[in-house]
């Protein structure tokens, strides 16, 4: 019953939202290049499927390409920060400039030094830098929680510096590791859009550009139809990711013990 | 097996631990370090497993570095493992062919009374038995000398009394040599042939107790008279 109204509640007010919506639009007459209707949106969406498509394929791309080089790039970097606290030292401070410095302010100077003959690689690029650090911060702490008193078991076995990660600090990390992946998927997504705002028209061909391109072309309701994509591929990550977190906890964390 | 001479240690944080202990104890002897909490027996025990190394003073083995097998006093268990995994780590970072590891671990595992757990995950499992598995992971290995720190102590005294006769049997059965730290007197004087007792920090050994025979149940007479010589003892050791 609990689980029927968890679904029934939220599309009851999808359904009232978007009926009320489409009654106050037509009712006051208001023009489709300030405010479509749902069904607008819904026939831009099915006149420009194909195109909508294209594009949504090319945002998911740059996306899971720059949240794999995040997870790659910030697990590596974290297993070194665990291997010496100098190294950590040295270099932390850099990796949290960084993360405060906003991406937009950055992303002219890479899309310059990668080249425009090369956007896909610039844009890759910049949202792996927005998504790094959730994952480095979630790594390296994860890292530094193994049982001291495991880690010296290990020690007292002959085990080498590998072998400790392997068998024990990599798994105390897991569920840390995955929680920063759960943010950095949200914000590689948020990262791709910023990128092709910023590359401009011509030459990105994701749903950010459609909405640029739309907002331009007072074409309000592809521009519609392109932002639903969007938040619905946000969900779709953000729910694939929760699954992944799910299937590798649910023996045996917490927080997963409790999960629905 | 084992001697420490002449072993002290001072922490980063200027805290003296230890001041020139020394002690053996010999192939097979089951010997208890008794003293106050925070006497340095836990450091003295990490020191004798090579853990830490002592600022003076050395460790000698009577041959070569023998097989150690550790118990800590929380369980310290992998979360994320099952019982047989926890028990086959000792193999697997020795690399023992899984077969045989998971042969060996099911083996120890039975032999701590968890023959059917070898699939429960240590969130499955009660304190005491989680002891165990921490137990079989020690046996895993199949040490020579067995080092424990305070095994018992988290556990209620039902589950103690019963671990502490698993551990007598596993000692008699595999002629192991145990150096068991307790700040437990009737533990002590039940379960071991001798007990070192301590003083408060920094701690050195005060009185070396061999205990006598006869001590076949935790109310013999010869339990309970050595309760009394350990407890004297340990009175004169927090006054010293």
């Amino acid at each position: 019953m609990k689980r029927i109204l968890d679904i029934a509640m939220p599309l009851l007010v999808a359904v009232l939202v978007l009926g009320v919506w489409e009654w106050a639009v037509a009712h006051w007459q208001v023009p489709v290049y300030v405010l479509p209707g749902p069904s607008a949106i819904a026939r831009a969406f099915a006149d420009n499927f194909a195109s909508l498509m294209g594009s949504l394929f090319s945002t998911l791309t740059v996306t899971v390409e720059a949240f794999l080089a995040a997870c790659i790039l910030g697990i590596a970097t974290a297993i070194a920060f665990a291997q010496s606290r100098l190294l950590e030292r040295t270099l932390y401070p850099y990796a949290v400039i960084l993360q405060v410095t906003p991406v937009v302010a950055i992303a002219p100077l890479i899309l310059i030094w990668v080249g425009f003959e090369r956007i896909n690689l610039a844009l890759v690029i910049i949202a792996t830098i927005v998504a790094f650090f959730p994952i480095l911060a979630g790594a390296t702490l994860g890292l530094k929680s193994a049982d001291f008193n495991l880690v010296d078991l290990t020690r007292l076995y002959g085990a080498s510096g590998v072998q400790t990660l392997w068998r024990v600090r990599l798994p105390t990390a897991l569920p840390y590791l995955l929680s920063g992946m759960k943010t950095a998927g949200g914000l590689a997504l948020i990262g791709a859009v910023v990128a092709e705002f910023v590359a401009g028209s011509g030459t990105a061909t994701g749903l950010a550009w459609r909405i640029v391109e739309s907002g331009n072309r007072l074409e309000i309701a592809t521009l519609f139809a392109a932002l639903g994509l969007l938040a619905f591929t946000g969900v779709l990550i953000f729910a694939a990711l929760s699954l992944l977190e799910w299937l590798l906890l649910r023996r045996w964390h917490e927080s997963a013990l409790r999960a629905p | 097996m084992i001697a420490l001479s002449g072993v002290s240690k001072r922490f980063a944080n200027d805290v003296e631990a230890l001041r020139d202990l020394s002690f053996t104890v010999a192939d097979g002897e089951f010997v208890s370090l008794l003293g106050p909490s925070g006497c340095g027996k836990s450091t003295a025990l990490r020191i004798a497993a090579g853990l830490l190394t002592p600022d003076t003073g050395r460790v000698h083995y009577t041959k070569e570095k023998p097989e150690i097998g550790f118990v800590f006093q929380e369980p310290t268990l992998m979360p994320w493992a099952d019982a047989l995994t926890n028990a086959r780590l000792p193999l697997d970072l020795k690399r023992v062919p899984r077969s045989d590891a998971n042969a060996r671990a099911a083996a120890a595992l039975a032999r701590v009374g968890l023959k059917g757990f070898e699939q429960a995950y240590p969130r499955e499992l009660s304190g005491g038995m989680k002891m165990r598995v921490s137990l079989a992971r020690a046996l895993a290995a199949q040490p020579k000398l067995l080092l424990l720190d305070e095994p018992f102590a988290a556990l209620d005294e039902i589950t103690r009394n019963s671990l502490g006769d698993d551990l007598l049997r596993l000692w008699k059965e595999d002629g192991l040599t145990i150096l068991f730290v307790t700040h437990s007197v009737s533990e002590s004087s039940y379960l071991s042939r001798r007990v070192l007792v301590m003083t408060p920090r920094p701690g050195r050994i005060v009185e070396d107790i061999a205990l006598p025979f006869g001590r076949d149940s935790r109310l013999a007479q010869a339990t309970i008279q050595a309760q009394r010589v350990i407890s004297d003892a340990l009175n004169i050791a927090m006054a010293a």
